[in-house]
């Protein structure tokens, strides 16, 4: 996602975008990693048994522990990068949105079995 | 009215005792399992659904009317510590869930148990009436309950960042909404089949707490 431009917001007062961005696009990457793990555990024997953290829980544990630990370094990679810039918000949403509803649509048992 | 002798005990406290079989004596218990399941579901669970529709009326009357002036510095502190109360809620509901119940859940019991009552995941499987409420009900609630703890906690993120800014920023109030407006969905999905799962098969074991325990009439 390009940035409008690298310097800080003409306005002072105004904070600029690109932290919000950050974390707006980290959490639709959160969203959609939780559903591609969980299909990748369901479909791949290996990778079931590499998601198993903890035993009592299963192949959720490590779902999830990984989709969270890639959000988290999403959310803090994009914030470094951005947070003193205003970039193209519009797109920036337009992605987060389109991975969060994926992310949504995914987990859905019926779909997520299509793969 | 029933006298009322004794409260929250553990069985092995407080032994249930039938020694006298004059004495009618009436009993509120639970399971130590079904208390973590009501401290999940009802605890965690419904007060988050409760507090994202009141989220979702603070940042809608907050910057999406055409209320022009500032939020005070009060209001904004609330506003923050509510949504961090939401995330703290979110993650609380979700990580119960996933390491204290869902082991119960998921248990596998020994070869040739006929009685599935103490294995909701197995007892669900066993019918065919039954079955979908898990490989769709539980399938779906926990993978799609981890969206709402991501997307509050983006939403409180974005709010302690940017506080009274944020009416500068309308396209970061749009997208703040929809979050919270998904993270109410998937917790209203996990919780939906949260709660009929547990009534076609509950999560029961482990120690029983007396809640009251009294005479009957």
């Amino acid at each position: 996602m390009s940035a409008q431009n690298a310097s800080p917001s003409a306005n002072p007062s105004v904070r600029p975008n690109g932290a919000g961005a950050a974390a707006i696009l980290a959490a639709g990457i959160g969203a959609f990693l939780v559903a591609v793990f969980a299909i990748l555990a369901d479909q791949s024997a290996a990778i079931k048994s590499l998601m198993i953290f903890s035993k009592p829980t299963g192949p959720l544990s490590g779902v999830t522990t990984c989709a969270i630990a890639l959000w988290l370094a999403a959310w803090a990679i994009l914030h470094a990068r951005w947070r003193n810039r205003n970039v193209a918000l519009a797109r920036v949403n337009a992605a987060a949105l389109v991975l969060l509803f994926l992310g949504l649509l995914l987990t859905f048992p019926p779909i997520a079995d299509l793969f | 009215m029933a006298s009322r002798k004794s409260g929250l005990f553990p069985q092995s406290v407080c032994p249930r005792t039938h020694a006298d079989a004059n004495e009618k004596v009436a009993y509120m218990e639970i399971t130590a399992r079904s208390f973590w399941t009501l401290i999940h579901g009802m605890g965690f669970g419904a007060l988050y659904l409760l507090a994202c529709s009141g989220a979702l009326v603070e940042l809608y009357r907050r910057y999406c009317t055409h209320n022009q002036s500032l939020p005070t510095e009060r209001d904004e502190r609330f506003l923050r510590i509510y949504l961090v109360a939401m995330a703290a809620l979110a993650w609380l509901a979700v990580l119960t869930g996933a390491y204290i119940i869902y082991p119960w859940y998921r248990a596998v019991p020994p070869p040739g148990t006929a009685n599935l009552a103490s294995f909701p995941q197995r007892l669900l499987m066993a019918s065919p009436t039954t079955s979908g409420w898990h490989s769709i009900g539980m399938e779906w609630k926990e993978h799609v309950a981890w969206i709402a703890p991501i997307s509050i906690t983006m939403a409180a993120g974005v709010v302690l960042q940017y506080g009274r800014n944020l009416k500068n920023h309308p396209q970061l109030r749009a997208a703040l909404l929809v979050f919270v407006w998904t993270s109410l969905f998937a917790s209203g999905v996990a919780g939906f089949f949260g709660a009929m799962i547990n009534k076609n098969a509950p999560v029961e074991g482990g120690p029983v707490i007396h809640i009251v325990q009294g005479e009957t009439k």
